[in-house]
């Protein structure tokens, strides 16, 4: 997609639409300068996007491969790039490049399986992509549930998009929660891993996991706890890049690369590298 | 086999540079020698190796990848790469011929870096063998032969001539355009000069340096081993190791707004500064201890994990001779690997 033939020389992007998700969230849609998707992706796969001046970082594309349109970005305000987007408005340019990183084995491992996708927090980010995926191609999957939890009911992500579309699909059920109660709020209350304990999910299925790393470790042990082999778990990690190609050395865990064989890592994979991630 | 006499050594060098730019060790004022641009009157540098490995020809320091215009909500990137100009760095050591093997295998691997590409393409290396190995060379633990350096061209140096044969077809096309100063003969003396260095290499201090507890694999027997602690407990973090070494590769990516316009642009970083891993959200390798356990653990497990076994260490001996606590990799690789003596 580079316009220059070097994966380091972005291509110019557009914001087009800019939506305010939570307290702290903005789903940013992407699109070229001359209005086109800026490249094909897959499932849990990221871009890099810059603003010159200011700095380059790595983020997951949220929405799916089958937008052929443009492309979506659910943006947490926390660093120098994010609060300087959080300020961009419509028609603000910006720079793009990508696809990085090993996607979710949407074709192959998943096919068939019933899939059990698990988020907290902004880490709903890269699992939009693949539940959209998987929405759009249904027959090809199982019954898929959704666990989703938040600080509370402001801080849930895609809230609308969950309850007007993914809850009414056939074969999908989502379960919500919060971590405190609130009085517009009927729904569960309790923190991820307990909830996930307390659902108790056949451990026939495939199951996804994203969110804060203390979420992932907790959820990871609840599944464990309840059956589930660490084979049949995937995660996505989040390390420091600047080249989204292994070369730079930043986010090298053990002889891998986060940018490059990540960021989707089988759970068992994980615990063969030293544990600095 | 072809030969020079050393009197004519600057004919030679005004050859090579009729056509492309060269580059070999000078001495500096300090003692040091570095590598800097011939030209007429220029005397080339008898020291036994460069402060800094030639790794800067290719993997400069700093480098601009592009730069930006913007007006308004409107940005525009412009490409600032410009062909190189053919050169020819001359007189490289062994080990630091090998580093571009390590180097190669990072930057030219998909996705290729083409800023890396262009200058390898543009360069010509002549290597030179070592005479004169120091007590901390420890090349022939990765089976580089200091008698036998690759390149596109190999050179011995003798008392009285300059020998060279070419390897590679860059290397025969130079050798070709500097016929006029050179003439064919025998090995004899290249072979004579070969043994003696073998034998001084039979002598180096830490030629029984045992790489066999490293490689790739042995990420969990060596990670927790418990003397990180100690060997890193006086790093500095300074990052002197990282700038010398040859093989060391990691870059960081900056913007600069100049007032006209913002460039973007890489430079060497290391993985021993605090900030390498930093994010807005938290650090995962918050102490030196880590950080000096990654640099170390990168050369000798995960770069041969990759690499087919090659190691990310070509033994120049650099940092052994520049870290200002007197900290190394051969330290490193003798508590850590269990290795005979220390």
């Amino acid at each position: 997609m580079n316009n220059m033939g070097d994966t380091l020389i972005p291509s110019v992007g557009v914001i087009t639409d800019v939506r305010i998700d939570t307290p702290d969230i903005k789903t940013f849609r992407v699109v070229t300068s001359d209005g086109k998707k800026a490249f094909d992706h897959r499932p849990g796969q990221c871009a890099m996007l810059s603003i010159p001046g200011v700095g380059e970082a790595m983020f997951s594309i949220t929405s799916s491969p089958t937008n052929t349109e443009y492309m979506e970005f659910s943006i947490k305000k926390c660093g120098c790039v994010t609060e300087w987007l959080h300020q961009a408005e419509v028609g603000q340019q910006i720079t793009i490049r990508g696809p990085y990183g090993t996607p979710f084995p949407v074709d192959d491992v998943f096919a068939g399986k019933d899939l059990l996708f698990i988020a907290g927090g902004v880490g709903l980010a890269p699992l939009r992509s693949v539940i959209n995926y998987c929405r759009h191609y249904r027959d090809r999957y199982g019954n898929i549930d959704i666990v989703y939890g938040s600080r509370s009911k402001a801080d849930l992500l895609d809230y609308r998009e969950i309850i007007e579309e993914w809850a009414n699909d056939a074969g999908v059920k989502v379960h919500l929660t919060i971590d405190n109660p609130q009085p517009d709020w009927d729904g569960h209350v309790g923190f991820v891993p307990s909830y996930v304990k307390e659902l108790g999910f056949d451990t026939d299925k495939t199951a996804v996991l994203c969110g804060p790393p203390i979420m992932i470790k907790f959820t990871l042990e609840a599944l464990v706890a309840l059956g589930f082999d660490k084979r049949q778990v995937y995660t996505t990690l989040e390390l420091r890049m600047k080249c989204g190609v292994g070369k730079c050395g930043r986010c090298n865990v053990g002889a891998k690369y986060v940018c490059k064989d990540g960021p989707v890592f089988r759970c068992d994979e994980l615990e063969e590298l030293p544990s600095e991630y | 086999m072809l030969k020079c006499s050393l009197d004519n050594v600057q004919t030679l060098f005004a050859e090579i540079a009729k056509e492309a730019k060269l580059y070999l060790p000078i001495d500096n004022a300090d003692g040091t020698a570095v590598f800097g641009e011939w030209s007429r009157g220029v005397a080339w540098s008898n020291a036994l190796n460069t402060a800094k490995s030639p790794k800067d020809f290719f993997f400069p320091q700093t480098e601009d990848l592009m730069r930006f215009r913007t007006e308004g909500k409107k940005i525009e990137v412009i490409d600032v790469r410009r062909e190189s100009d053919d050169f020819v760095v001359f007189g490289v050591r062994a080990c630091d011929v090998k580093s571009f093997d390590v180097l190669d295998r990072v930057f030219l691997s998909e996705p290729c870096d083409s800023f890396y590409a262009e200058k390898r393409a543009h360069g010509i290396i002549v290597s030179l063998a070592c005479t004169r190995p120091a007590e901390t060379c420890f090349c022939g633990i990765f089976g580089i032969h200091a008698a036998e350096p690759a390149g596109d061209v190999s050179a011995w140096k003798t008392e009285d001539a300059l020998y060279l044969r070419a390897n590679t077809e860059k290397g025969t096309a130079l050798v070709a355009r500097l016929s006029s100063v050179l003439e064919e003969c025998s090995d004899d003396a290249v072979n004579a000069q070969k043994e003696s260095i073998a034998k001084i290499m039979n002598k180096l201090p830490l030629k029984d340096l045992s790489t066999e507890a490293f490689g790739g694999g042995k990420t969990q027997d060596l990670f927790h081993s418990p003397a990180w602690d100690a060997l890193s407990s006086a790093c500095l973090g300074c990052g002197t190791c990282t700038f010398v070494c040859p093989t060391c590769q990691c870059y960081d990516i900056k913007d600069f707004n100049t007032g006209n316009g913002v460039i973007r642009y890489r430079c060497w970083d290391s993985c021993m500064y605090s900030e390498f891993t930093k994010m807005a959200h938290g650090n995962n390798r918050l102490t030196q201890k880590e950080r000096f356990r990654q640099r170390f653990m990168h050369k000798l497990v995960y770069y041969p994990e990759n690499n087919d076994g090659l190691f990310g260490c070509v033994g120049c001996g650099r940092c052994l001779a520049k870290c200002p606590i007197s900290m190394n990799i051969v330290k490193v690789m003798k508590q850590i690997g269990g290795n005979k003596g220390e």
